[in-house]
């Protein structure tokens, strides 16, 4: 890991003025940052610690919308009684990703902005190709071992997954990243790799997350986050997706139906193809099984990730069933 | 510590050194932190990049608490921080100045009964090799004392961040089990 200094900032001003600065990181949870400066990815000199300011941990409810502080901790979130209740796919998303102690110590704007588990990302000793490191380089993974790549959104220049859980359930209830006064839908929020996997995000030099919030609906009542990973907890998803629905009077016709995707593509993945599919029908198995299909429109596998195609559709249907069976 | 002075860097402390590759590199960074550990006050100078783990492991002379994969994946390094388990292996000594820090070593004191854990531990034969089971032991303490032990179902989700590669699993699952029991 290389030598770096840390300072407390003391006032959002402070971290906002470090934030513009070279070779400066800022420090929420550490549990990014602090694998990836042991990895060599992440090497600052300067380390920031936001983790103490005041008043930016706070969760409030009205009747409109959830607004979540940015450094609010994940296990404070996930047990919210009213984040519960009015989103349960964003408190199921929580609990569900990385452990106990790791909730404990990462924050919401942290957690949004947790980098990739492409392994040739985080391993520059061996793999010195990675364009998300080190634009121009190559993709180790393209030819590589590539299970756990994404089969959406990625380019000829990268294929990394975006891992995060949390992202995902924001994305299908458009939530809104606070960049200070500038909000940003949470889907411009985060970029395609194209040319430029290392620019992941529409933060400005300067910009920090300050809060997110979420628009309350009848869909992000009734919602579920359904994860399929290789072992039953403390893993990243193979594929998961954050649905909500809300049915009409009769109990049966889908008026309003939101799904978003994650651990397949290369950021959270807004699945409207489904969503338009099935708005206005009935509730039915079939049609259910039918339009998940669509969930995977445009993919393209590297061989080993393949399965991810197969699975995705499957984990939306599974989804949908459940938060409509969940009455 | 100093604190608020944002981005001014202490200066190198004089005649403080490293020596890397045989060079000699001033060292910018040391800092003196004073923690709160166990309930007692230790003072400790490190670089700003030294984490929890590696300060009690290398400097506080507190080796209870275990560094297995030092990435966040296994919680053999588990201790509280301000009553709540985290990872010290991913968390800077200087970030917990300030904060109250509990290890294995303070969960009793030697002589004095054993904490309802630890015995439940014992008693359950919860671990083969043992490296796992101080991270096992504080995750558990916090487990319960969460409300995260009502089932073994949940017992098996909210310890899921302790790795044990003996794979002693389903005792350590009756060991809080029955802890939680006790202490209820
Ligand atoms: C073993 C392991 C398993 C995991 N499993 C999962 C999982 O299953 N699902 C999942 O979703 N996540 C998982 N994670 C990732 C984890 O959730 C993230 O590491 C965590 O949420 C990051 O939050 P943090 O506060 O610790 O961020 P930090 O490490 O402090 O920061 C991360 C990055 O964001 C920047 N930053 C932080 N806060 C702000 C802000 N407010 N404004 C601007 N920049 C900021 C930092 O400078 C840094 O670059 C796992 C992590 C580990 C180590
Ligand atoms: S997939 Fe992206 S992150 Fe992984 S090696 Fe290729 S360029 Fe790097
Ligand atoms: S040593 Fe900290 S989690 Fe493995
Ligand atoms: S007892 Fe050996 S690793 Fe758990």
């Amino acid at each position: 890991m290389r030598d770096f200094s840390y300072v407390r900032a003391a006032t959002i001003d402070e971290a906002l003025s470090a934030a513009a600065m070279p070779a400066t990181m800022l420090l929420a949870g550490g549990t990014t940052l602090i694998d990836l400066a042991k990895c060599g990815v992440a090497e600052p000199e300067r380390v920031v610690d936001i983790s103490h300011l005041k008043g930016l941990d706070g969760v409030r409810i009205d009747g409109k919308a959830a607004t979540i502080g940015a450094l609010a901790r994940m296990s404070r979130v996930a047990e919210d009684p009213a984040i519960k209740g009015e989103f349960p796919a964003i408190s199921e998303a929580l609990w569900q990703a990385a452990s106990a102690q790791i909730r404990n110590m990462a924050t919401i704007g942290g957690n949004l902005l947790q980098r990739t588990r492409c392994a040739y990302f985080r391993d520059p000793a061996t793999f010195p190709n990675c364009n998300k490191r080190n634009p121009g380089s190559g993709c180790a993974a393209l030819t590589g071992v590539n299970r756990s790549h994404a089969v959406l959104g990625g380019s000829s220049a990268c294929i990394a997954t975006y891992p995060g859980d949390l992202a995902v359930a924001l994305t299908a209830f458009d939530a809104l990243v606070h960049l200070g006064d500038r909000q940003v839908p949470v889907d411009d929020f985060f970029l395609l790799p194209g040319a430029r996997p290392d620019k992941e995000h529409a933060m400005r030099p300067g910009e920090i997350i300050t809060a997110i919030s979420v628009p309350a609906s009848p869909a992000a009542r009734r919602s579920t986050f359904l994860k399929v990973r290789d072992r039953q907890s403390y893993e990243f998803a193979a594929a998961s997706a954050a649905v909500g629905i809300e049915l009409g009077g009769d109990g049966r016709t889908i008026t309003d139906i939101r799904i978003a995707l994650g651990g397949i593509a290369t950021k959270p993945w807004r699945a409207r193809a489904v969503e338009d599919a099935l708005r206005g029908t009935a509730f039915e198995h079939d049609a259910i099984k039918e339009a998940s299909r669509l969930a995977v429109e445009g993919a393209i596998d590297h061989g080993a990730n393949h399965y991810k195609i197969e699975l995705a559709p499957r984990v939306v249907e599974r989804a949908i069933l459940k938060i409509g069976a969940a009455a | 510590m100093f604190f608020g002075l944002l981005l001014v860097e202490r200066p190198a402390a004089l005649g403080t050194y490293c020596h890397q590759n045989g060079v000699k590199t001033p060292m910018t960074n040391q800092i003196s932190l004073n923690l709160d550990i166990n309930g007692k006050s230790r003072q400790v100078t490190v670089e700003a990049r030294v984490t929890l783990l590696d300060a009690l492991r290398e400097h506080l002379e507190l080796t209870g608490t275990k560094k297995g994969c030092d990435h966040g994946q296994c919680g053999a390094c588990t201790v509280h921080v301000d009553g709540e388990r985290v990872l010290s292996c991913l968390t800077l000594a200087a970030q917990v100045e300030g904060s109250t820090i509990n290890t294995i070593e303070g969960l009793s004191a030697p002589g004095d009964a054993l904490h309802p854990v630890q015995a439940a531990f014992l008693e359950h034969d919860a671990f083969q090799c043992g490296y796992c089971t101080p991270g096992q032991i504080m995750s558990a303490v916090a487990c319960i004392r969460e409300g995260h032990a009502g089932s073994d179902d949940e017992i098996r989700e909210y310890m899921s961040g302790n790795l044990c590669r003996c794979g002693a699993y389903p005792h350590i699952v009756d060991a809080v089990r029955e802890a939680a029991k006790e202490l209820s």
